[in-house]
């Protein structure tokens, strides 16, 4: 060992043998950029605007941009937006509650009883890749031609997704803490409402994530049959007729209805879920 | 209360883990268990606790718990079981709310046993604001609230850093000295068992037996971070282990 104290300053030292000691820890680690998604969005726009005049882009494969927001404008101003709108909106309400209620208190049940889980994994495992679109004529059969069946359609959608994403939640809760619960003698159904619940909330919601994007997507094609006002039908008509500016119009709707479902669960879950490290 | 052990022995699977325990836990004392990792030291703590079931012999308790015991094999955990989402006094009600204890009688229980584990100032603060040692202190809290017969200690402070550990140990021998409680505390480190051990029972490797206990009878308040007769204590224990915990590392697993 050398008799250098361990204080020496640099002087000390042959100074063309001191160098600093490089950083290779940087990246890998999330940033929060707060405006880039919007920057991509207006960029992408742009180049779409800017592609379709100058005759870059045909305007048979993608419209103006600027032409689909005027189709916008006379939606709104004709009031047809929520002559469309609102059945939409009630339909997403209604089935995606009927389904996330139904999907949650299911994932539970199989999540703490292993009889139910038993007899329903195997079910829900055969009916999650059933395409649910496929089923419409026999939900129209089941639950007649008006709303029910469209209902029924988005609810059966969000019920597999949130059946698979609470029962892996409730599966997850950590157990030290039911033995915790037991350990102080709390009742079973102390033990779930306040420490299986709570504990299965995170995955819950991650799970809801899912459910309500695959409860926009149905919507759609919940409004395939016998609905004459609707974002869907809206979509549908126009698509058959080949109206690309208000194809995309409906489509616009459709995805802010999207980041609007997304933005609600990301705030309850700043919310509800505070205690997160 | 006291809890008497007889012939318990039990194996996971083909693996035996303990054989043959009789143990008797004497109320208003503090037990230690030591012995090499997979003895089955935390499995005996499970079985006294009601929380796992022997394959052989009994786990008795002798005598009635104390009047105004709510819970009273109670358990402190290695790694704190709180829960996040609740704040501290939130963690402590949470065992009072079950035997309809709510309001102003709560209150009043949480208020003393914060103040007890100096908790008072961090009523309102989550676990995930809390440190290791602070954390640990809620789970001791919580305890203390159910006033328990027995308190059943699973290594409850390995998971914290040396210094916060002897800040622990302190505030356990307080609280015991103010009010002597009946704890059995398993732990695999032995200046832990010399410290707050007025009996130390050492278990061999698996399958676990008593292959000796020691009594200590200096008062825990006189026990001190370096004392040479605890030291020799330890020593002697550190002989009896030493061979043990060898052989215990160098076995395969079969599992």
């Amino acid at each position: 060992m050398s008799d250098v104290p361990l204080t020496t300053t640099p002087a000390q030292h042959d100074t063309a043998r001191i160098r600093p000691v490089g950083f290779r820890g940087g990246g890998f680690a999330p940033v929060s950029h707060r405006w880039m998604g919007a920057v991509v969005f207006v960029l992408l726009l742009l180049l779409a605007e800017w592609g379709t005049r100058t005759g870059f882009i045909s305007p048979l494969t993608l419209p103006r941009p600027s032409d689909v927001l005027l189709t916008f404008q006379e939606l709104y101003v004709s009031g047809a937006l929520f002559k469309h709108l609102i059945p939409s909106l009630t339909r997403l309400l209604v089935g995606a509650a009927i389904g996330a209620t139904v999907g949650i208190s299911v994932g539970v049940l199989i999540g703490l009883f292993s009889y139910v889980r038993a007899g329903l994994v195997p079910l829900v495992a055969a009916i999650f890749p059933i395409p649910k679109i496929a089923l419409l004529p026999l939900f129209v059969i089941w639950f007649g031609i008006d709303e029910a069946s469209k209902y029924a359609l988005i609810a059966f959608g969000t019920f597999t997704p949130t059946v698979v994403a609470t029962f892996a939640a409730v599966d997850n809760v950590d157990r030290t803490l039911i033995r915790m619960g037991q350990s102080f003698g709390l009742s079973w159904f102390s033990i779930v409402r306040k420490i299986v619940l709570p504990g299965a909330m995170p995955g819950i919601l991650s799970g809801l994530r899912i459910s309500l994007a695959i409860a926009i997507i149905l919507l759609v094609a919940a409004e395939m049959l016998g609905a004459q006002y609707g974002v869907g039908a809206y979509i549908l008509e126009a698509g058959s007729l080949y109206d690309l500016e208000r194809l995309f119009a409906g489509v616009v709707i459709l995805s802010v209805l999207g980041v609007l479902v997304s933005t609600v669960i990301g705030w309850v879950e700043r919310r509800v879920l505070d205690w997160r490290v | 209360m006291d809890i008497q052990l007889v012939g318990v022995s039990h194996s996971y699977g083909k693996t035996e883990v303990l054989q043959g325990i009789d143990l008797h836990i004497p109320s208003g004392k503090i037990v230690c268990i030591v012995g090499p990792s997979g003895c089955g030291k935390s499995t005996l703590l499970r079985f006294m606790g009601g929380l796992e079931r022997p394959a052989l012999g009994e786990v008795l308790q002798m005598g009635e718990p104390p009047a105004g015991c709510l819970n009273p094999l109670t358990y402190i955990f290695q790694d704190f079981a709180l829960l996040p989402w609740r704040t501290v006094e939130g963690n402590v009600s949470l065992v009072l709310e079950d035997h309809g204890i709510k309001g102003r009688d709560a209150r009043a229980i949480i208020d003393d046993v914060l103040a007890r584990t100096k908790l008072r100032d961090f009523a309102r603060a989550l676990p995930k604001q809390l440190s290791g040692g602070m954390k640990q202190r809620v789970a001791i809290a919580r305890a203390l609230a159910v006033n328990p017969a027995v308190m059943l200690m699973d290594e409850p402070l390995s998971a914290l850093d040396s210094q916060t550990r002897e800040l622990l140990m302190d505030d356990l021998i307080s609280l015991w000295t103010r009010t002597p409680f009946t704890a059995v505390y398993v732990t695999h480190n032995l200046a832990e068992a010399v410290r707050l051990g007025h009996r130390i029972v050492v278990l061999s490797r698996r399958p676990g037996r008593i292959s000796e206990v020691v009594h200590l009878d200096k008062p825990l308040a006189d026990r001190r971070h370096g004392d040479a007769d605890l030291d020799a204590h330890q020593q002697h224990l550190w002989g009896l282990m030493r061979a043990e915990a060898e052989a215990a590392d160098a076995e395969l697993l079969n599992v």
